[in-house]
């Protein structure tokens, strides 16, 4: 009969309305559809039922630990009293040298003998052309830039502020463990295997046994790679 | 830190038969074939690491159409230009494959002297050359004889030059190849319109002067014969109306312009214009490291750029000789699958909402495409720029749970529940709906010998009657060793498009079920057969041509490299929404305006990919 395909349409439209006001009642009893961190979850998962509509700002969908959004530079935790605690960075330049789109700058730092020092003197990110890839988080050997779950990045002057410099891009080691935690403690694991592989190597050399050839392979490799730690 | 170069594999290609020895293989029995015939205008490309023919740039179209007629090489997939610079020719690349006997393609090398660079035009044997031909003159500067209508088509008429020849610079030219040496370990910041401010960087050919008046492509675009008839008994002359559809426009998808001309309300011929989103793909892929190149590969078309980055890493796993683990592998299709799910589900709500059926079934797809992008997001770290396949395999391993969920728990619920769920409720709600199928059935109707002609691939090719899907019928990945059919409907018009989408998404589902006993059981393996490098070097010098079967069609990656470079020498993309707009002016002929821009949506075009 003609028409029969239309009216079948309009019965899935009536159940998917129908179905907003079940989940309403259902949510009712519980502290509410909305502004309700439990019915947000439920809601945006793959049981979710009825409307889906998040009310941004003031609900937010939590980000997964592995969202990456503009990087930012891990330094030690601050001491008290001071504002900055050690960088990780040591301007080795491979993430500007992996960056796709090359919004990376990094000032090697000098000693005074003009020799390279382990630190970076400046390091700029141009947030307009990152592109948020997340290689130079991978490519990292010392966990020493990270890729942040803050989005919300929007400001008024683009030729002024999109360049982030080196205090604005340092954030400590507890933040990156807060965003992060189960991929931060990988890596501390990662890192903590290489200092043992390390010192058993000392050990060996200073005494007369031949070196571990695997655990020199892996101690390459993990600094080589960071990508797949969590 | 020194950067590791990987040891040279054995070559992979073996030698093809000299003379008439009767092979298995297609492509080496036609090439055999073809050697025979023209002896002296056909040979074996000579250069190292490439296959293929080099065909005399006189005898092409016969060459051509002998491998078209008599070998079954019925279908050019992608052409090519290259320059190479060194030797001061250019070369165009094409790729054709038989559509009955599957396999690999048959390569044809055609090389010109670089200051007279003129190629016979092959439209007239495959009109599926008409917009890659176009594509070539515009960026590489090739000329091809005899082609109807051989303008720009993704730049415009006032750019001077042809960018991807390798002499040419960008306007914010700073080096030839990444990285750039003032990254590190100077580190100056500045920003590039600063250095090189815009408008005084822009160059146009010369003798051309900017008048304003450019942008009224239409009166030149149709000859006078097209715009209007002088009518032979009363000698009155009646114009038709040039109407541009776009490129602002919300039914174009992007930014692409329609110039249709039309006689009342029916479209009598119909040009499409692109170009507005170009960035040069290609010339930033050359000038990239190879690694860089897979975030980029992501903008391509941005629904699935998980395919995108698919096609690319078996293109450049090709050329180094690399293996890939077997989980990643099933990593891979199980991605790759959701994506192409995800994809259509786009397309269809997109259709319908061009045919009227305004957001409610697009917003129900939606629902659910939500689920997939966020276990995209719990994955790779983005929903949509993916960035997630590395050479020998998968940046990352599955997480530990998605939206509160486990993640197996979450794919299962995804692919038993809520995917087959939304596909029922989408045949429920609109497949059987009389409006929708009296809008749709014998619309935009593309006949079987058109369709291969015009080199459309994927759901437009397999609607109208070809049952050509290269996961079959050039498998690569663990695709043999999966069951799925290739659906194929006959009519080729826009419900049949439709309808080919519906089948293909239960078949992905299909396979998905079929993967993810391989992804439990193949869990704590590798992921990669060997740490990503940043630095990687090709090992050997030669091309490499790698395709996958994208959600919109055949998506290939032509890479060429030399021996220890960090950087493809060239670097083209074979981009299925381009080249499936090619028929788009015939399908639209003698149909009604608004009929248009539910044919457009049929193809399922998107611009990021169709301008690169």
């Amino acid at each position: 009969m003609y028409g029969t395909g239309i009216l079948k349409g309009m019965a899935v439209v009536m159940k998917h309305f129908v179905d907003s006001y079940l989940d309403d009642f259902y949510w009712a009893a519980r502290g509410g559809r909305y502004y309700n961190d439990e019915a947000l979850q439920v809601r945006q998962g793959v049981k979710g039922r009825g409307v889906k509509t998040v009310f941004y700002p003031e609900e937010k969908l939590d980000v997964p630990e592995r969202f990456r959004f503009v990087p930012f530079l891990v330094t030690d935790d601050p001491p008290p009293g001071q504002k900055w605690g050690k960088d990780w960075c040591t301007s080795c330049g491979i993430c500007a040298k992996v960056c796709p789109p090359q919004c990376i700058w990094i000032e090697r730092g000098k000693q005074p003998n003009g020799r390279p020092k382990p630190e970076p003197n400046a390091f700029f990110i141009d947030i307009d052309i990152c592109m948020n890839c997340g290689f130079c988080m991978e490519f990292c050997p010392f966990d020493a830039i990270k890729l942040d779950h803050d989005y919300e990045l929007a400001s008024y002057n683009r030729t002024t502020a999109h360049i982030h410099d080196k205090e604005r891009l340092s954030k400590p080691l507890s933040y990156w463990r807060e965003i992060a935690p189960k991929k931060a403690a990988a890596e501390e694991a990662a890192r903590n295997f290489v200092e043992e592989a390390k010192a058993k190597k000392k050990a060996r050399q200073a005494g007369d046994g031949e070196p571990d050839p695997t655990l020199a392979d892996e101690h390459a490799r993990q600094l080589m790679y960071r990508g797949d730690t969590y | 830190m020194s950067e590791l170069i990987l040891d040279a594999p054995e070559p992979q290609e073996e030698e093809m038969a000299v003379g008439t020895a009767v092979s298995d293989d297609p492509v080496a029995r036609a090439a055999a074939l073809l050697k025979e015939r023209f002896p002296d205008a056909v040979s074996d490309d000579p250069r190292e690491g490439y296959s293929g023919l080099m065909v005399d740039v006189d005898k092409l179209v016969e060459v051509a159409t002998a491998l078209r007629d008599d070998f079954g090489f019925n279908y050019l997939s992608s052409v090519t230009g290259v320059d190479l610079l060194s030797e001061n020719k250019l070369e165009a690349v094409y790729h054709t494959y038989s559509l009955d006997q599957g396999g690999d393609a048959l390569v044809l090398h055609v090389q010109v002297d670089r200051d007279n660079p003129s190629i016979p035009s092959l439209v007239p044997v495959w009109p599926g050359a008409d917009f890659q031909e176009r594509e070539a003159w515009d960026l590489i500067g090739i000329h091809f004889a005899g082609h109807p209508d051989l303008r720009r088509i993704l730049t415009w008429d006032g750019f001077n030059g042809h960018p991807l020849r390798k002499d040419w610079k960008e306007p914010f030219f700073e080096e030839e190849k990444k990285p750039f040496g003032s990254r590190w370990p100077d580190g100056g910041v500045f920003r590039a319109e600063e250095k090189n401010p815009f408008g005084k960087n822009v160059q146009y050919p010369a003798g051309w002067q900017p008048t304003g008046n450019e942008y009224d492509v239409e009166t030149d675009m149709y000859l006078p014969g097209e715009t209007h008839v002088v009518d032979p008994g009363t000698g009155i002359k009646t114009d038709k109306v040039t109407v541009n559809i776009g490129p602002q426009h919300p039914s174009t998808h992007g930014v692409f312009r329609m110039v249709v001309v039309l006689d009342g309300e029916t479209v009598v011929d119909l040009k499409p214009v692109m170009g507005y989103l170009h960035r040069n793909h290609e010339k930033i892929g050359e000038r990239n490291t190879f690694i860089q190149n897979i975030p980029y590969t992501d903008r391509l078309d941005y629904l699935s750029s998980m395919s995108n980055n698919h096609g690319y890493v078996l293109a450049v796993e090709k050329l180094f000789g690399m293996e890939v683990t077997e989980r990643a592998e099933w990593l891979r299709i199980l991605m790759v699958e959701l994506t192409r799910i995800c994809n259509h589900l786009w397309a269809l709500g997109f259709l319908l909402n061009d045919l009227g059926a305004l957001q409610t079934p697009m917003l129900y797809f939606y629902l659910e495409r939500e689920l997939i992008l966020d276990f995209f997001e719990a994955t790779a770290g983005s929903r949509m720029m993916c960035n997630y396949m590395r050479f020998g395999g998968v940046a990352y391993d599955l997480p530990d749970d998605v939206r509160g969920t486990p993640t197996l728990q979450f794919l299962e619920e995804l692919i038993y529940g809520n995917l087959p769920r939304v596909l029922d409720q989408g045949d429920q709600l609109i497949t059987g709906n009389e409006i929708v199928r009296s809008r749709c059935i014998g619309v935009g109707v593309l006949s079987r010998e058109d369709a291969i002609a015009y080199s459309t691939a994927g759901p437009v090719l397999r609607a109208s009657g070809v049952q050509y899907d290269v996961r079959r019928a050039n498998p690569y990945s663990f695709y043999p060793h999966l069951d799925f059919d290739i659906p194929v409907r006959f009519n080729g018009d826009v419900m049949d498009r439709y309808d080919i989408r519906m089948e293909e998404m239960r078949q992905s589902l299909r396979i998905l079920q079929q993967v993810l006993p391989h992804i439990k059981a193949t869990t704590g393996q590798k992921i990669n057969s060997d740490k990503p490098q940043y630095a990687l070097r090709a090992p050997r010098a030669g091309e490499a041509y790698g395709r996958v079967e994208n959600p919109k069609g055949e998506l290939g990656y032509y890479i060429t490299a030399r021996r220890r470079e960090g950087n493809p020498d060239r670097y083209h993309v074979r981009a299925p929404s381009f080249i499936n707009l090619t028929p788009l002016g015939k399908m639209c002929q003698g149909h009604k305006v608004a009929d248009i821009v539910v044919i457009l949506g049929s193809i399922d075009i998107v611009l990021g990919e169709v301008d690169r």
